[in-house]
């Protein structure tokens, strides 16, 4: 396979079973450099999944996902490493570590890189924190936070070792629309700013019209459509257009 | 598959001792490459073994106090009192001490770490560690092996400390044995060679209490219910497992260390 070096991330055929159910059937995309894709897809269906993944979290049964170029199907937890160190998540619920302060949540990976000097790191909490708007939220323990707010701690977290791709697992599900509206000003404004390549899971089709670069449907384990944010509005493929205008086919 | 695979008892077992063997691979590998992080090293010491005195104190007070009575009162009949000493003291270096410490330390600490370790799991915080280019076994197992093997012989000791002088108090205070010949003989027939039994004992229980509770937070599944299992899991295996590895250990080290005889 020769990659293109435009895309930062390309899957061939990227195939899993969770016990006997057959998640991904022969997954085929591409993921350009710096732009925002969304993901599309019911819930259940797999999405999730895929985007463990792109960071190592899951290995394929079979199937190939290069980054850069590298292959990291075969790679081992500690090969992965510094394409970790490339690519940050944002998970469903945050994921902060429960047992630390923000603070220290957002600050572990700048400590766990070596950087010692407290006052930078200090500096670089408040700035992330800012970005997030959650300025003076430090002190507090995530289980006080609400899920909005951990969920922006966490995006925090991601953002402050300059990661050049992020990977947003259902970043507004749960959330209010203002709240949304904040986490996708955010996408947005990390992508035109800092040209952070975004992978976005999501079945919420606002946050999607508001982000997307690029859009792919992944149906029954394998991507049904992938384009712009125009032709997914334009495509007259029943599947899609159910999914757009939240139709159903079930008997009431 | 064939036998034995084809049970899944033996499937199951086979597996579970071969994920902990990993594990234990994997924890000693990483802490022979030096990656350690001295301070949760010293913060799990705190937490699991200068938390862990009042347990292992209690512990060795009430089993020297009553198994010197009993000891005292079967002997006693027999005009052998002030042998209560040496009895006491040798089953309490060689078989007591560290096992009651391991029992008591699986069930406090091996507990605690699998539901920590646990939740943290089914919460994604281990997946979190991991895409922020952590290694969980790094930065979880290790620091809490190295803590529990330096602090269970210590702990180990301690508890022995506590018995032997409980046993002391009884016997003396209590049962009227004369104090002299009760030191007299504890002292010519406890050897040093019991308690480097005694303290490898612990040293080989930490291990257990670490992997075993480890890897049941590891593996945990199925939110809070998964953790609750993990747990109870944890502390019954390493519990059933010090025991089994118990009678080895004695067996093994008998041959290195052979028990009995009197050092005047």
């Amino acid at each position: 396979m020769t990659s293109s070096p435009d895309n930062l991330i390309e899957v061939r055929n990227l195939r899993q079973t969770i016990g006997s159910q057959e998640i991904l059937r022969g997954v085929d995309i591409d993921i350009p450099r710096g732009k925002t894709l969304v993901l599309l897809g019911q819930s259940g269906g797999g999405k999730s999944v895929f985007l463990r993944h792109l960071i190592g979290l899951m290995r394929p049964l079979s199937g190939s996902i290069r980054i850069e170029g590298e292959e990291i199907a075969g790679l081992d937890e500690r090969q992965l490493e510094p394409i970790r160190r490339k690519i940050g998540m944002l998970f469903q619920d945050g994921a902060l570590f429960d047992s630390m302060t923000v603070y220290d949540n957002i600050a572990f990976p700048l400590r766990e890189r070596g950087l010692r000097d407290e006052k930078k790191i200090r500096r670089k909490v408040a700035e992330a924190l800012e970005l997030v708007s959650l300025s003076g939220q430090e002190a507090k323990m995530p289980v006080n936070l609400s899920g909005g707010m951990r969920k922006r701690a966490s995006l925090a977290r991601v953002i402050i070792s300059d990661p050049s791709c992020i990977l947003y697992d259902e970043p507004t599900a749960g959330l209010d629309p203002i709240v949304s509206d904040t986490i996708n000003r955010l996408i947005r404004r990390l992508q035109s700013h800092l040209h952070v390549t975004s992978i976005v899971v999501t079945h919420d089709m606002i946050s999607t019209n508001h982000i997307a670069d690029r859009v792919a449907l992944l149906k029954e384990g394998k991507i049904h459509f992938s384009g712009s944010l125009d032709d997914l509005h334009a495509s007259s493929d029943p599947v899609i257009r159910d999914f757009i205008e939240g139709r159903s086919h079930e008997i009431d | 598959m064939k036998f034995p695979y084809s049970f899944p008892v033996t499937r199951a077992f086979s597996l579970y001792l071969g994920q902990t063997a990993l594990l234990a691979l994997e924890t000693f590998s990483s802490i022979l490459a030096g990656r350690i992080r001295w301070r949760l090293v010293m913060r799990q010491i705190v937490e699991i073994g200068f938390g862990s005195q009042a347990v292992v104190i209690v512990t060795g007070i009430f089993t020297g106090a009553v198994f010197t009575a009993q000891i005292f009162f079967q002997f006693n009949a027999l005009n052998m009192s002030t042998a209560v000493g040496p009895v006491v003291s040798v089953a309490l270096f060689r078989e007591l001490g560290p096992v009651l410490t391991g029992l008591m330390v699986a069930g406090r600490v091996g507990a605690a770490m699998s539901a920590e370790i646990g939740t943290m799991k089914v919460t994604e915080q281990i997946d979190a560690l991991r895409a922020l280019a952590v290694n969980p076994i790094d930065y979880l197992v290790v620091p809490r092996a190295l803590a529990l093997m330096v602090s269970m012989p210590l702990l180990v000791g301690e508890c022995i400390f506590f018995a032997l002088s409980a046993s002391y108090f009884v016997a003396t205070r209590i049962l009227n044995v004369n104090s002299v010949f009760f030191l007299h003989h504890m002292e010519t027939y406890t050897h040093g060679k019991d308690m480097v039994m005694a303290l490898s004992k612990g040293f080989v229980f930490a291990i257990i209490v670490v992997l075993v509770g480890c890897q049941q937070g590891l593996s945990t599944r199925n939110g809070a219910v998964g953790v609750g299992r993990s747990t109870t899991d944890a502390v019954v295996i390493s519990s059933l497992t010090i025991l089994m590895v118990n009678f080895f250990l004695t067996m093994a080290l008998n041959i290195i260390f052979p028990a009995g005889g009197a050092h005047y």
